[in-house]
């Protein structure tokens, strides 16, 4: 894997922030775009704009196509069985929603359990949330211990004949925890339960296969797979997507309207209702040509070395602490600096333009079981480097530095 | 910009041994403020006498050097003043952070003024200007008697 090539597909990191050069690591909030998907989105509204699906000229046909190219390459990318169990939504969070919505309105009634985690984005909370407020359900969290793991046996506990539904994170976007989604679905399997896997952070940083893992739902954000903002994906299975109901109603998502009788398109534009931010899902498709070019499986070992690289580096800064000590743990480090708010930290590294994260993550239920209010977040993408964590230990001593100079 | 323009020893100082922390004794009024972006938390306690004047003022919470240094600057420069004078300093305070570089009060000494100065290298980053501002609009909450916790995020 040659990290120079990389890193010259991405035209940001020419820039300077505060005459420096850019230091990124805030992937897991939304990576960067490489040239090929900023000249797609350029090239699609200069040559080959149109709106999809029902015009008959040649620009529909071709958008459509191009449209339709990145669904299929999606399909393949996380090993679905079919296009059809590829929706486009907004984002994660979108397709989330969209699962809670559509399952809640069949199968949730006042005193089902939604199994969640202390894990949990907002995102994959706050949906479920609404259904506790409509329909009297009941959200559970499977617990962690201290190293930021679920705790599998209580996970088990927590399963009982009224959990109608598993929703859960397949890496967690603070401790960096992998989760051991095809262990959770089989225990699921055995009751019968359907699994929502929340793929947001790892999208981008493990191979995906759905199949394989056999969860029912699979929540991804394009923006993070260094794609374009405003795509979303949600992998369904089949079976789900042609009994739930539709969701989002309006224009491309019917079959056919009358007066009194509405009937709906078949899948995947059943849940595709409105125009689609269609030069996005384009593009998209020279995200995934980029994750093929440099092939999963060396991401996946380019990116663990270097979290090795970082944490070693980080345990010896003696003010450090890592938040969470997960047996599998991805490029996503949270820590606290003694006597340094995550909010000083952040902005005394932006001068050195050291670009993190600081706060709560949108996970306020895992910083409070980790009595926590906010940490900082180094996260990485695959064009970061060891010479970027070397500068973000200079401009953590740095902090310390500012800190100590009265 | 240079980072000591935001974090003047006298910030950095304060932000360490913040002045006025804990519940004061026999407050008469209280309020809490939250800023919901980064999960910061202050509450004030305020002790008011019978001529409306500040006779205590103190503060809880948990937040970055620049929340919790401008929310004990602000401890001491409002304590002893009437209620009256408190809203102008109020006032002048969020003014001098937020449109004019200056504190134009009448109500302080000048090393008072050096004091509530110290706090205006926020003005160049804007994503801080919250942090700052965060217990002075919970102390007018307080004045006012308002029961609804101020919010970073409703508030200008």
């Amino acid at each position: 894997m040659d990290i120079n090539s990389i890193r010259s597909q991405f035209p940001i990191f020419s820039k300077k922030i505060n005459g420096k050069p850019l230091i990124y690591l805030d992937s897991s909030n939304s990576s960067q775009k490489p040239l090929s998907v900023i000249n797609s989105l350029d090239n699609f509204y200069k040559h080959e704009f149109s709106n999809i699906g029902r015009s008959i000229h040649r620009l529909a046909v071709n958008a459509t196509n191009k449209f339709e190219e990145t669904r299929m390459s999606i399909k393949n990318f996380i090993n679905a069985s079919s296009k059809e169990e590829i929706i486009f939504t907004k984002n994660a969070t979108e397709s989330i929603n969209l699962v809670a919505n559509t399952f809640g309105q069949k199968n949730i009634n006042k005193g089902d359990e939604i199994l969640i985690t202390d894990l949990e984005h907002h995102s994959n909370y706050v949906p479920w949330h609404y259904l506790r407020e409509a329909k009297g359900a009941v959200i559970k969290f499977a617990p962690i211990n201290d190293d930021g793991d679920l705790i599998i046996e209580k996970f088990k506990e927590l399963i009982s004949s009224k959990t109608k539904i598993i929703a859960i994170t397949h890496l967690s976007n603070v401790t960096g925890t992998i989760v051991p989604i095809k262990e959770i679905v089989e225990i699921a399997k055995k009751k019968n339960i359907p699994v929502l896997v929340d793929g947001c952070q790892s999208a981008p940083h493990i191979k995906i296969d759905v199949k394989d893992l056999d969860c029912d739902f699979y929540a991804i954000s394009c923006h993070k797979v260094y794609g374009p903002t405003g795509v979303g994906i949600l992998y369904a299975k089949k079976k789900w997507l042609e009994i739930l109901p539709p969701y989002i109603g309006g224009g491309g998502m019917i079959n056919e309207v009358k007066k009194n009788k509405i009937t709906y398109a078949p899948l995947p534009e059943k849940y595709e209702a409105g125009t689609m931010p269609t030069a996005e899902v384009v593009a998209f498709n020279e995200s995934i040509k980029f994750m093929k070019s440099i092939g999963i499986e060396n991401i996946v070992r380019h990116e663990k070395e270097l979290t090795s690289y970082a944490l070693e580096k980080l345990k010896k800064i003696n003010s450090v602490s890592i938040v969470g000590n997960p047996k599998n743990k991805a490029g996503v480090i949270a820590f606290t600096i003694k006597g340094i708010h995550p909010h000083d930290i952040s902005t005394i590294l932006d001068e050195d333009g050291v670009a993190i994260r600081a706060g709560h993550h949108c996970c306020q239920i895992l910083h409070e079981r980790l009595n926590l209010i906010a940490t900082a977040r180094a996260s990485i993408g695959v064009y970061n480097t060891k010479e970027d964590i070397d500068k973000l230990c200079d401009a953590i001593e740095n902090c310390r530095k500012v800190f100590s100079s009265k | 910009m240079d980072l000591k323009e935001l974090y003047k020893d006298i910030i950095l100082e304060h932000g360490k041994s913040p002045r006025n922390f804990g519940k004061c004794e026999k407050y008469t009024h209280e309020a809490k403020g939250y800023n919901p972006l980064c999960g910061d938390q202050v509450q004030i306690y305020l002790k008011l006498n019978n001529e409306k004047k500040v006779e205590n003022l103190s503060f809880e919470g948990s937040g970055c050097a620049i929340s919790i240094a401008s929310t004990s600057i602000m401890t001491e420069l409002v304590k002893g003043k009437t209620v009256e004078v408190a809203k102008k300093i109020i006032i002048h305070f969020l003014d001098m952070i937020k449109n004019t570089s200056e504190i134009k009060s009448k109500d302080l000494d000048e090393d008072q003024k050096t004091k509530i100065m110290s706090l205006s290298g926020v003005k160049q980053y804007p994503m801080r200007v919250k942090c700052a501002t965060l217990a002075w609009h919970t102390l007018t909450s307080a004045i006012e008697g308002k029961k609804e916790e101020v919010n970073t995020e409703k508030i200008d």
